[in-house]
Order: structure tokens, then sequence, then C-alpha cells
């Protein structure tokens, strides 16, 4: 173990994953709550899409995205004209990807959460001039705590542990896409067993803990409703 | 307060409500019907929970929903008390008062009167999971007290309650129209319930209204189907405690200018009773019987003779005096031989009576119930009474 150990695809990889479990949480939520409440028909469609990236190889994920946000597409045109970046090969594609591959991580707890809430305590909230948008977050959101929590844990380690996708979308760029996986990846190739090592144990304590606590915040908080 | 005009529509897969209806909205009115009969799903719409019914709801003008508006429940300042309280399990007692304090307007009801008149002192720091079924019940009409609605939805609320608590929870809810000026829809498939609580009576049967009115009189019509089901079917008459018979333990009062007796209830002279008789339990004679075990006869003329053609039955209407009648069902035999026909004098046998502890008038003497409410509690509410 000569050579020190490069910190910055952890630090990247920490960036990457808590920027895109919070993006998932602000969309997440609203689609979560369209899904548990939606009489529609559509519903087994788009629950369907959201849960794709559970079965489909990251390869195959990625390769669509990587057509879906090149600067030819109209999606990666317009982020340029935007912003003048490429999507692809950037951290902000990084994001995206991230957030789609991790969709399903955010959406089925928060929904089983909702779900398990029900309509009858949004009710009783209506009956005491509560507004929708004041039920949501005085009634149901601390009802579906164990739902949040569950969806904040595994959208953030399913994105640390994230490799498929990051490599066909953004490549292995030093302090740009190299994740920590990559860097893992990019250690074995070159025989640098010691580095490989070290950060393979961090993904793999990591990866426990979260588990674990996981486990335990559905003991503690136990499903609320009623 | 004005009414609450319904006149409303909505199907479901096996089910479609209709009803057109004004309630009068005084007291307690009660909405009355078999389990099935749409009662529930009628509070509903009326709170603005069912979505998909149609027509128009009004409330003292103010109009709720008609074909192009829908007011959202939480603007309608209805409280709403439900089977299964839904008390919020994240809060305390206290807390789910405040809950409902909060989203209230201003110069509402007082947080200290809602506590002292439902007893919440004790368990404000509870949280519900460690609440009785009664006590839940009684936070949530607490809560709802709270929001100052302009009327109180109650959806069967004893329903879920065991015998006991029950009765422990009637004089509470009895209290609540004239101790918080707030009318109440309180649903029940309990005909015990109405005779106890209910002013008014909104009967449904199979998503139809079926009877609407005060409730004694509309317990006594014979062109309706009884509303309460033969078996329960019968009348309400009103009585006056007029003295007490140490020896043999027996209450004695007045009814119509008449005497009945009661066992000993330890109700004080004056006190008013409502009492339900059913008309299974009444039989009628010609002439007044001697060396019989029944105590109570009361001597009236027949109003009205409903005969069941279908069935061997016939209900008769006796009018006792004072406006108030008894309804007797008999065969159509008996009814042919005595030669029953209206006008004629009759002798009524009453065989039981159930006494209500609630007298009426209510709301003018709100102290008077509480003495009563002792007094009927240590004989057992509802006490029924035979020969």
């Amino acid at each position: 173990m000569t050579a020190a150990l490069d910190l910055a695809p952890i630090w990247l990889t920490l960036r990457l994953a808590a920027t895109s479990t919070l993006l998932l949480m602000i969309l997440g939520t609203p689609l979560a709550w369209w899904l548990a409440h939606t009489p529609s028909r559509m519903k087994s469609l788009v629950e369907a899409v959201t849960a794709l990236p559970l079965v489909l190889p990251p390869t195959v994920l990625g390769f669509y995205l990587l057509i879906l946000l090149s600067p030819d597409s109209t999606i990666g045109g317009a982020w340029i004209s935007l912003t003048g970046d490429n999507l692809t090969f950037s951290f902000s594609g990084l994001v995206i990807a991230t957030m789609i591959y991790s969709l399903p991580f955010a959406v089925q707890p928060l929904q089983a959460g909702f779900e398990a809430v029900g309509r009858a305590p949004l009710e009783a909230a209506a009956s005491l001039r509560a507004a929708p948008w004041d039920a949501f977050l005085t009634v149901a959101s601390p009802l579906a705590l164990r739902g949040y929590l569950t969806a904040l844990v595994l959208s953030f380690a399913h994105a640390i542990g994230e490799f498929g996708v990051v490599l066909m979308v953004g490549g292995n760029i030093p302090g740009r896409t190299k994740v920590i996986s990559i860097a893992i990846y990019e250690h074995v190739e070159t025989l640098e067993y010691a580095q490989a090592h070290a950060l393979s144990a961090l993904l793999l304590v990591f990866s426990f803990v979260v588990l674990a606590l996981v486990y335990s915040i559905n003991r503690r908080f136990p499903v609320a409703a009623g | 307060m004005g009414t609450l005009d319904v006149d409303i529509r909505l199907g479901l897969p096996d089910f479609s409500l209709e009803v057109a209806h004004s309630f009068a909205l005084k007291g307690i009115t009660a909405l009355f019907g078999p389990s099935g009969c749409g009662k529930s799903t009628l509070l509903r719409v009326i709170a603005g929970f069912e979505r998909g019914a149609r027509g128009r709801l009004a409330l003292g003008g103010e109009v709720w929903q008609d074909a192009r508006r829908f007011v959202p429940p939480h603007r309608r300042g209805v409280g709403y008390v439900f089977q299964d309280t839904r008390l919020f399990p994240h809060l305390d007692v206290a807390g789910n008062l405040r809950y409902a304090e909060r989203r209230a307007p201003s110069g509402g009801v007082a947080r200290s009167d809602v506590i002292e008149a439902l007893d919440l002192g004790p368990i404000l720091g509870r949280r519900p999971g460690r609440l009785s079924g009664g006590e839940r019940q009684r936070v949530a009409i607490g809560r709802t007290l709270l929001i100052h609605p302009r009327l109180l939805l109650m959806d069967e609320p004893l329903a879920a309650l065991d015998g006991h608590r029950k009765h422990d929870l009637m004089p509470y809810i009895a209290r609540l129209p004239g101790a918080f000026d707030v009318p109440i829809l309180y649903v029940t498939h309990s005909i015990d319930e109405v005779t106890r609580l209910a002013d008014d009576i909104v009967a449904l049967s199979e998503g139809r209204l079926l009877a609407a009115g005060e409730v004694a009189a509309t317990l006594e019509r014979l062109d309706l189907p009884p509303v309460s089901g033969r078996f329960e079917a019968g009348s309400l008459i009103q009585a006056r405690v007029k003295g007490v018979d140490r020896q043999f333990m027996l209450t004695l009062l007045d009814v119509a200018g008449q005497e009945m007796v009661m066992p000993g209830m330890a109700v004080p002279e004056g006190t008013d009773l409502r009492l339900r008789v059913r008309a299974r339990d009444v039989s009628l004679a010609r002439r007044r019987p001697e060396e019989i075990s029944i105590r109570n006869i009361l001597a009236g003329r027949v109003a009205e003779i409903a005969a069941e053609p279908t069935t061997a039955f016939a209900e008769v209407l006796v009018d006792i005096g004072g406006g108030q009648n008894l309804r007797a069902r008999l065969t159509r035999a008996s009814v042919s031989e005595l030669g029953l026909t209206p006008g004629i004098e009759v002798f009524a046998l009453i065989k039981s009576v159930a006494f209500d502890r609630r007298a009426l008038p209510r709301r003018n003497d709100p102290a008077a119930y509480e003495g009563r409410h002792g007094a009927g509690a240590r004989y057992g509410a509802g006490a029924r009474y035979g020969d």
C-alpha cells in the first residue's frame, strides 16, 4: 500500500448521491402520492415504468440515457444551449442518470407509506378544516415517516454503489465522473489491489451499516396509520 | 341556523342513493335505517367526501354543491365524528385538540369548556393508542367541537362500544346541541339511540327516504312500514313522575291524566320522562279487565286501523288523550272479533315499557338532565318493565 488513497472519487460519490437523493425525494414524493391515491387506469403503466430500473441491466439503461442525453438529442441539445455544458460525461448528466436508476428505491417505499396511511386520516384532517396541502404536511407525512426514511436511505445507498449506468453515461473523468465504483474498477485493471481493497472495504462496510439502519428504522417506526 | 337542503344522487356499483330533503336542523336529527340503507353514505356526501355525488347541497342558503360548484370538505365548516374516531396516532390527546383549535375561526368554542364538558382533563397527555373506546370517542367529539362547527355530523359514534360504554357516552352527546349551540345529524341503526337522543328522525331504506319528522309522530305512523322494523315498532309517550309507592317500590307516572307505574326508579317528582312502548307489547280490550296482573291499563279510543292483508296482523293506533297515541299490533282476527272501528272506546294493556331517561323538553333545562342520568344509570338504561 504505497500510493496514498485518492479521496476525490469518495467526495464525488457522496456529492452525487446527496444531490440525486435530494432531487429524487422532491420529485418522487408527488409521483408516489399520485400512485398511492389515483383511481386512474394509467397507474399500472406508470408503476411498471417506475420499476423498470430494477430489472433492466444497467448497461441497457445507460445506453438509452447516453442517446437521450447526447448533444445531438433534444434534451442534451437544449441543456447545452441553456448551460453551455454537455449532459453526457458530466456531473449533471450523472445526477440525472442516477435519479432514474434509483427511482424505484425512492418511489416504492414512499408509495407503500402513503397507501398504509390511507384516506381515513386525510378525511379526518379535512373535517378539522385542514386544506389538502396542510393535511399532507401535518398528517400524511408524519404517519408515513417510515416510508420517507426508507426511501431516503435506500436511494442514497443505491446511488453510492452504482457502476454500469455511470460508466455508460459519465465515463471515467477524474474529479468529474470518476466515482468510487469506477475507481475500484480502474484500480483492479491496473493491478493496484491495495487501493481497490481499501475502497471496496469502505463500500462494503457502508452498505452493511445502511441496511442495518433501514431494518432498525422499520422496527422503530411501525406504520402508524389508524 | 336555517336548514340543510339536500337533493342528491350518487350511483355506486351495487347501490344508489337518491335523497331530497330539507333538514330542519334543531337539536339532534337521527338519520336512521338498517345497515346498507345509505345513511352513512349520505353523511359522507353532506361532508363532501363523496366526489361522485350529483345534485345540490346547501346549508342556510350557502351552496356547497350544485351543477357548477363544489365546496371542498375543509371549507364547509362541518364537524365529523367518525365511527372509528380517526384520532391522529402521532399526536397525544392535547395535540389532537390543538390540531382542531389552530384551524378554527376565532371566537369559537373555548378549549376549557370542551375539556370540562367531555371530562378530557385526566387524559390530555395520553396517546390515542392508550385510550379506551369510550375515551377515544369523547376525544373525537371534543376535537370536532373545537373547529367551531356549524353542523355536527356523527356516524354511529356508539356502534363500536359495548353496551355499558354506550350508555355512559349518551348523556355527553345529548348535551351537545344545548351546550355548544350546534345542530347534530346523527347516523344510527339503533332505535334505542333514536328515542333517547333524537328530536327528529329521517329514516332511509335502500338509498331512499322512507319517512321524516318528529320522532314520536314518525314512529307511530301506520301508513309506513315501521321504520324501526316490525320487532321494535312502537310509539313514544310522555309521562311525568307524580309520586312513589314505597311499600311496593313503584314509581307512579302521569300519562295524559291516567296513571302508569314503573318499578322504583328514584326519579324526583315532577320529572318528565319519555316512554317507549312496542306495538307488540300492547293488547286491547273492550272492557277494563279485572283480576289481571298487568298494572298498566290506559283508556283510549281507536284512532286508526291499518290491516295488513298479506299477514295475520293489523296495527291499531289508540288515542289515549292529551294528544298522545299508542300503537298496538293485533291479529286481524282480534280486530274483527272485538269489532274495532275508529272512534270506539278501548283499554290498552301494556305488557312492557322501556323508559327513556331523557326528559322533554331538554334544552331549556340542561341541569335537570344530570339528575336523571344519575337515576337512570342506577337502574340500567332502557330497563324494560313487564307486568
